[in-house]
């Protein structure tokens, strides 16, 4: 018997019958749909054959449009899975008073408000900003793709690897109970001895690894692939969003890389960086990850920043208000957001001036945000301004995104964040900014090119369901927190005593439910613009009038984007080429220099998948062969020199033929 | 065809026509990228210089500094990694008027070096743990194995890539890919070297001074 159970530990590390969840109905019925509807989907891409199509046009694609969309398809479904955990910690928190313990045990409520937290982060906040600038970038500024294709095919099925890590804890195992990052001395190995923390730390760092790649990748491109013409001064304001914020990633991820490798020194082999005992420091970890954690805030929001620029000047018939001081407003964010890390435990007791210097660090963010705001709002000033979709929610974001920041400014009062500190009043205003802030504008951005990536418009009346839901959802829902946090109700709690509360935590179920409705609406709306869309169809290629580059080619873009390099006279290039009369040439096409596709990318990911699993079982043989094949592809692929390929123009000119454009001014 | 019914002349100033090799101009942005990656790989040690300073004298009654570093020997491998930094030079030299052989010669020699330097790590290393000094038993320990053999990790990727590098020269020469890799590979090879000073300074120097 110990002999099979030893052969058995050789085999399969500290996995056995007991990691998966048969004495959890509700995990055991999640495990049931996912497994049926993962089947179906296996057996329609059989059934219609598709497989090769995937794995030739999507799975090996180096092409930043197609990587865009998929990083927002993989945001999506997260953000699905996320609000899951949402909606089952809002419906604990309104029964379970008094006597009532409510439906989840303690144990499994704090794997969920753990893995909200890390998936709404990491695995639909940073893949949706992801996409969406890889999306928009190259086109916004003129290139034909970005610096280095594969390694953004890398970072996207990397960043995969990480989100599928986290989704097969729910069913192998479990999640981290130590908060979305995975704080120490929760998740020593003492006080953690389960894989919870393991799947955590493997599935962030791989996704890391992805995300600082593809930063490196969007700074090199912005950099050096600007039309000519495109002075750093004439580049949209988007990109100059994305830039700081790229830049600002590759600067923090670092230390959260480092942190998170020092916690798995400590727990694989008994290192003692962040233990309690032998001179560990739990601390410095907490000092490490808010230095990345803070900025990763302004890694998030200053794109979104620049989704909302770009949109209120198409929706005024604008130029920007401000556009040289919206780009030093937004590189002194960047750089003062470097600075505020220690307002998240202000409690630590660092003393009376460290703990002003980051206070006021905090609150002078507010003024270079403050003229973001204004700038906007003088935008709009006399503007003809039309109230689509888009726009709605740059208006919807003002007004949230506003109180958000002023409560922030409460916080980063050292003495109130004393009070304040980890209550749920500080988790009202981080959703208020992140929801009213990052995601309104993800769903503008959405909305806003959505009809530049597929050719069709989004369903407008659900995507106004959509909108509405989020919104006063939005208001419904964090209203209550914020008065029941005030009066000091802390956070990550499962059950409460005092049934005088009771009616702010029903009171927020009802607004998590609102956003349900929103959130089918956003589906819903890509649903039927996709049934209706030969009448949402964009055939302009410049379906909202737009003032940059992407809107110059076709919708979709042709797998190029430009079949001649454009060359950039102003800041609003596109509106420039339409004032002056510009007209495309439909002729004169020469053969496009091409990156190849290539597998590399989604080989070397499922290795790191399966290296991370067999690293968390203690599957050794297995994390020993996917080490050594994850090594071997990488070096294989170096030998792989032929990379690029030529569009011949007659190919140029079959597509160009089937897109063109009406003319500008039409 | 449409075109030759109906020629459009176009505004020549809103789009290029000339040199269509605009947009793949990869050779200056390679080099920029790797520049940026090693910029957050210096991060990423700055983390770990960071944790180790707050954890330097974390002895928790276990060995110091003094009693542990043996100077000569660390003396020696920093010479060792300076002196391949400039072999590395060397290859560099040999790689401009196009000299394969040398370039591959000079490349070996650094290898070698860099695998000596590793080798003398080990043996340090090995030496600490036989006296009890495991990186296990305290906060100080943790962090100089960590942050040391960090550094010596990078150097065994560098000297792996050296050796892939021998191999792609030997198949394809001097070939401009080759050149642009070998140029990323010089950069890494060098910053190795300023992280060391970096290591020898603050842990070993400072170290003994305590």
């Amino acid at each position: 018997m110990s002999e099979q159970s030893s052969i058995a530990k050789t085999i399969f590390g500290r996995l056995s019958w007991e990691s998966f969840p048969f004495h959890e109905p509700i995990l055991l019925v999640t495990f049931a749909v996912v497994v049926l509807g993962g089947l179906a989907v296996v057996g329609l891409v059989t059934k219609y054959k598709l497989w090769g199509y995937l794995w030739r046009e999507w799975l090996t694609s180096v092409d930043h449009k197609k990587i865009g969309i998929m990083y927002l398809i993989l945001g999506i479904i997260m953000l699905l899975r996320g609000f899951a955990d949402a909606l089952m910690m809002r419906a604990q928190q309104a029964v379970a008073f008094g006597d009532a313990q409510g439906y989840l045990p303690a144990h499994h409520y704090d794997q969920i408000f753990t893995a909200h937290g890390t998936i709404m982060i990491f695995f639909v906040a940073i893949p949706l900003v992801s996409g969406i600038i890889n999306f928009v970038m190259p086109l916004q500024i003129g290139a034909r793709d970005v610096a280095f294709p594969f390694l953004n095919s890398l970072s996207l099925w990397l960043t995969v690897s990480g989100a599928v890590l986290v989704m097969i804890s729910l069913f192998v195992g479990e999640f981290s109970t130590a908060g979305w990052l995975n704080y120490v001395p929760v998740a020593n190995a003492e006080n953690s001895p389960g894989v919870g923390p393991d799947y955590y730390l493997w599935a962030l760092q791989i996704a890391g690894v992805g995300t600082t790649l593809s930063a490196i990748n969007m700074v090199t491109t912005i950099i050096k692939m600007r039309a000519p013409g495109m002075t750093m001064m004439k580049m949209p304001v988007f990109c100059w969003t994305a830039l700081c914020s790229q830049v600002l990633a590759i600067a923090i991820f670092p230390a959260l890389t480092g942190a998170f490798a020092m916690l798995m020194l400590d727990r694989y082999a008994g290192f003692n960086f962040f233990t309690n005992d032998l001179g560990g420091n739990p601390m410095m970890y907490w000092n490490l990850v808010w230095l990345w954690g803070h900025p990763e805030v302004y890694v998030l929001v200053l794109p979104v920043f620049g989704i909302y620029s770009e949109i209120t000047s198409t929706f005024t018939g604008k130029r920007l208000f401000g556009y040289s001081s919206m780009v030093y407003a937004t590189v002194v964010i960047t750089i003062l957001s470097y600075l505020v890390w220690l307002h998240h435990f202000f409690t630590m007791g660092s003393g009376a001036s460290v703990n002003s210097f980051f206070g006021i660090a905090t609150m002078v963010i507010s003024i270079p945000t403050g003229a973001k705001i204004f700038n906007w709002l003088f935008t709009m000033y006399r503007g003809s301004i039309r109230f689509e979709l888009p726009m709605m929610w740059v208006v919807a974001f003002m007004i949230t995104f506003v109180v958000g920041g002023m409560t922030g400014v409460m916080l980063a009062i050292p003495p109130a964040d004393f009070v304040l500190h980890n209550s749920l009043f500080l988790v009202a205003h981080f959703h208020n900014v992140i929801i009213g802030g990052v995601v309104f504008g993800l769903f503008a951005g959405m909305v806003y090119w959505f009809p530049k990536a597929f050719g069709f418009k989004l369903d407008p009346w659900w995507g106004k369901v959509g909108f509405w839901g989020w919104v006063i959802g939005y208001w419904v829902a964090w209203t209550p927190i914020y008065i029941v946090g005030l009066m000091g109700t802390t956070r990550r709690v499962r059950h409460f005593d005092d049934p005088s509360l009771q009616i702010w935590f029903v009171i927020a179920a009802i607004g998590a439910v609102i956003i349900a409705v929103g959130i089918a609406g956003f589906v819903m709306s890509i649903v039927m613009g996709f049934l209706n869309r030969e009448k949402l169809r964009d055939t302009s290629g410049d379906p909202w009038e737009g003032r940059t580059l992407e809107w110059s080619t076709t919708s979709p873009p042709p797998a190029y984007n430009f079949a001649f390099t454009p060359r950039v006279h102003d800041l609003d290039a596109w509106y420039d080429m339409k004032a002056r009369g510009y007209q495309k040439p439909t002729g004169g096409y020469r053969p496009i220099h091409m990156p190849r596709n290539t597998g590399a990318g989604v080989i070397l990911s499922s290795l790191a998948t399966v290296l991370g699993f067999a690293m968390i079982w203690y599957i050794w043989w297995l994390a020993a062969v996917a080490f050594v094949g994850l090594a071997v592809v990488a070096i294989g692929h170096t030998f792989n020199y032929n990379r690029d390929y030529y569009i011949p123009v007659d190919e140029v000119e079959k597509a160009e033929a089937n897109h063109v454009p009406a003319p500008a001014g039409a | 065809m449409a075109t030759a019914t109906r020629e459009i002349v176009p505004d020549p100033t809103f789009h290029l026509v000339e040199g269509d090799d605009h947009d793949h101009e990869t050779g200056g942005g390679t080099v920029l990228g790797f520049w940026i990656y090693l910029m957050s790989d210096a991060l990423l040690f700055a983390s770990i210089f960071a944790t180790f300073g707050v954890l330097s004298t974390a002895y928790a009654g276990g060995p110091t500094p003094r009693e542990i570093f043996e100077l000569p020997l660390v003396a020696l491998n920093t010479a060792i990694l300076l002196v391949s930094s400039i072999t590395f030079g060397f290859a560099m030299l040999a790689m401009e008027p196009g000299k394969v052989r040398q370039t591959q010669l000079w490349l070996g020699i650094t290898a070698f070096l860099g695998a000596c330097f590793v080798g003398v790590e080990l043996y340090e290393f090995a030496a600490l743990i036989h006296e009890g000094a495991t990186p296990q038993r305290s906060g100080f320990l943790s962090g100089f194995f960590t942050l040391v053999a960090t550094h010596g990790l990078h150097v065994t990727v560098g000297i792996i890539w050296i050796l892939v590098m021998l191999v792609q020269l030997g198949q394809r020469g001097l070939h401009v890919e080759n050149k642009r890799r070998l140029l990323c590979l010089g950069m890494f090879w060098h910053f190795l070297d300023v992280i060391w000073i970096g290591v020898f300074t603050f842990v070993y120097l400072l170290g003994m001074l305590r």
